[in-house]
């Protein structure tokens, strides 16, 4: 890894920029509006993309707004400390291609994070035009314009270094990690239990969020650099800790994900159309039920509720209305201002006809005499105090309580750590919550060559923090490595 | 990969198929299930894992025609190939060392028994098995259960075959007449039902085997979740087995029907 800073500030022609515009000429350019696929359209189609991309000149304008600031707080706001302004200023003096190098020298999916990032609470939040009382630059788009539009070309086959390493799992995580390693000339194995790459990024997101092309070409580009993937494999089980020990890896990365869907433990839940968000995502997009030609069946709820108010339950409401479903609610225990959905699919919901009904929690479903779903009942809600999440706490209004009909639901509460590896591991710590116990800096778990990261160690996090640390176990376990 | 190598039909709608899975071969163990997908354009559909053979590196799978997908895989032929085969999922069944082990399966449930038939005996058991159908000739591995088991009751429904009767009264039969330290079950929901509900009179300890709907089958999706005990499970990690007398039959039967 060149180690070598890109895009320096005190660049001549970084400098050449910053005198080009005052920066009360910068500051009065408003901020470029995505351009999106009309929401009429949008409810038709499960893959058309709705983010259509910046044009070229809405690129070069936005980065044009960019102060380049002398102490860029944006990237403070990154988990991964993307070089911001180094990567915007490149696209302002039309030099896409290096833009494209500065983000992938911290981030391995930009094409993606540009797309999944919540940066408003991130990168954007951070951002100079706050304190003017403006918009944020919009960083996110930008990224996803470089991720899009920039091509590496001459990317040199990494010499090998003789050493072999294991990946549990080709979510972000995973791939991040292996792209840094193969990068480093460690020959790389990615073990996937699923029948496709990508995990998180194929079964979770949709298509209309995050086209499956976007990912390929993320898993193509590994695949050049030597990486190996075996799909149907399930560490622990098809492969089992001893098998691996045989394999003579020299290292293994764990980023086997976040499996287990919650439920709430009220009753009927097991009645038939309560679904978890996790299985009517993966029928969808793993499985494409619903595309004509494919086997695997899903039931299309006429009156869908989704219960939760995170992105997967923005991803499973907007695929309600995309399957069909004439009404779509949203039912959240809190107020919209502590959603922690991305602000953006909050938006696209509501364009594409989506209701939120918050402050609302659901107590009981009600089923037919078959066993369906026919009816869900709702405590309604007041906001208390702050709870340790630092959000006002929900507290329920006493006997105010509501039915309403429905004839399916999706729940969507979060997701318990994948107990595959844990159970199937002797030697291998593991916390309370069942996640896998690994230091914070090095992600290295209590099996000295087994590092850990993403969800399977935080327990349900972002895209972007589970990238982050495929790269941070990569640098840590490559230095462990090397040094031998 | 994946390769059909052997076809045998039992009956119009049950086929077995020896299908190469090397790895899949050497790391199961009774109890343990696979998921298959046909063709690129498939569901994932979950199979017990009726037999394996390490040195071919294949495992037997034993198929019934129920819905489009399955009647699919039936159709298909030594040289063909699945598109994908993962696992093996699930726990595997606790063995016992010593005592006397009821194993009673109806219809193709009998494929999934069968490994664990055969490592009970192996253990040491007195293993009595139970094999029960509608008739004959959807009676399935009669002779390899006897093989390896000390007894075999033949039961079926019309009588055209061993017994006339239903599978509770073959168990019934052997727990009034000795002593049985453990039933298996698999099978049919509602002949798991009322098996469980018959041990459960005589208190005898039921294990049952229970194959739910399922999408991923890696403990994902939920949409296999029983409740045990009153407790949410998921067949695909939790399971496949479970604790008969905990088990919430009826639940499981309703959402089967969806």
């Amino acid at each position: 890894m060149s180690k070598i800073e890109l895009s320096p500030r005190n660049a001549e022609w970084r400098e050449a920029l910053r005198n080009e515009l005052s920066a009360r000429e910068r500051t009065s350019i408003p901020r470029v509006h995505m351009p999106e696929l009309p929401a009429e359209y949008r409810v038709t189609t499960l893959t058309g993309e709705v983010n259509q991309g910046l044009s070229r000149e809405m690129a070069v304008l936005e980065a044009t707004r960019c102060l380049d600031c002398p102490d860029p707080q944006c990237v403070t706001g990154c988990p991964v400390g993307i070089n911001i302004p180094g990567f915007i200023k490149n696209i302002q003096r039309g030099e896409t291609d290096e833009a494209l190098r500065v983000l992938r020298q911290t981030s391995a999916l930009p094409a993606v994070c540009g797309r999944v990032c919540p940066q408003e609470k991130q990168c954007e939040s951070k951002c100079i035009y706050h304190k003017m009382k403006k918009e944020p630059v919009a960083i996110g788009y930008l990224e996803r314009f470089a991720a899009d539009n920039g091509v590496i070309s001459s990317e040199e086959q990494p010499v090998k270094n003789g050493k072999r390493v294991a990946v549990v799992g080709s979510g972000p995580a995973g791939l991040s990690f292996a792209g840094d390693m193969a990068s480093r000339g460690f020959d790389v194995t990615v073990f996937e239990a699923l029948h496709e790459i990508g995990g998180v990024l194929k079964y979770g997101i949709p298509e209309f969020r995050l086209p499956n092309s976007v990912v390929e070409s993320e898993i193509d580009a590994l695949r050049k650099l030597g990486v190996h993937f075996e799909k149907d494999t399930v560490i622990g089980k098809t492969l089992t800790q001893s098998d691996i020990e045989k394999m003579k890896f020299d290292g293994i990365f764990v980023a086997s994900g976040a499996g287990l869907p919650r439920f709430m433990g009220i009753p009927g839940e097991n009645l038939i159309n309560v679904v978890s968000s996790n299985e009517y995502l993966t029928r969808i997009n793993l499985m494409h039920a619903g595309t004509p030609g494919y086997a695997t069946p899903v039931f299309r709820g006429k009156k869908v509720a989704i219960i939760g108010g995170g992105n997967t339950a923005m991803d499973s409401c907007r695929t309600a209305r995309r399957m069909g479903a004439e009404s779509v609610m949203v039912v959240y225990r809190r107020s919209e201002l502590e959603m922690p959905a991305r602000l953006e699919e909050v938006k696209h919901a509501k364009e594409e006809g989506v209701k939120f009904l918050t402050l609302h929690n659901p107590i009981e479903y009600l089923g037919d005499e078959a066993g369906r779903v026919r009816a869900m009942r709702l405590q309604r809600m007041e906001l208390g105090e702050p709870d340790a999440s630092g959000r006002r706490s929900p507290i329920a209004v006493e006997g105010a309580i509501e039915e309403i009909e429905v004839d399916m639901v999706i729940v969507s509460v979060g997701v318990s750590p994948n107990p595959l590896i844990p159970n199937n591991f002797d030697g291998l710590d593991v916390t309370s919550r069942g996640t896998i116990a690994a230091d914070s800096d090095t992600l290295q778990s209590s099996i000295s060559h087994l590092y850990a990261g993403g969800d399977i160690v935080r327990g349900g996090a972002t895209v972007i923090l589970a990238m982050g640390d495929g790269r941070r176990a990569a640098q840590a376990m490559a230095e462990q490595l090397c040094k031998k | 990969m994946f390769e059909i190598l052997e076809k045998e039909h039992f009956s119009e709608n049950v086929v077995k198929l020896v299908v190469s899975a090397p790895r899949i071969a050497r790391s199961r163990r009774p109890g343990h299930f696979v998921i298959v997908i046909d063709n690129a354009y498939g569901e994932r559909i979950p199979l017990t894992i009726a037999d394996a053979d390490i040195d071919r590196g294949t495992i037997t799978l034993v198929v019934q025609a129920v819905g489009d997908s399955t009647r699919a895989i039936c159709g298909m032929n030594p040289g063909d190939a699945f598109h994908d085969v993962v696992g093996p999922l699930g726990r595997a069944t606790a063995i016992r060392s010593g005592g006397t082990v009821v194993c009673c399966g109806g219809g193709v449930g009998v494929a999934p028994l069968l490994p664990i038939i055969k490592a009970m005996k192996t253990a040491g058991c007195r293993v009595i098995s139970v094999l029960a159908a509608r008739t004959k000739e959807l009676i399935i591995l009669e002779k390899e259960v006897r093989e390896y088991s000390d007894e075999v009751i033949i039961m079926t429904d019309d009588g055209s075959y061993g017994r006339k009767g239903l599978v509770t009264d073959g168990v019934e039969s052997v727990i009034t007449r000795e002593q049985v330290d453990e039933v298996v079950t698999i099978g049919p929901a509602v002949m798991m039902k009322f098996v469980s509900l018959l041990t459960a009179k005589y208190g005898v300890p039921t294990v049952a085997s229970l194959n739910t709907i399922m999408v991923d089958g890696t403990g994902m999706c939920g949409a296999c979740r029983v409740t045990v005990g009153g407790k949410m499970k998921f067949v695909c990690i939790d399971g496949p087995e479970f604790d008969a007398h905990q088990v919430d039959f009826d639940e499981m039967i309703m959402r089967l029907k969806s």
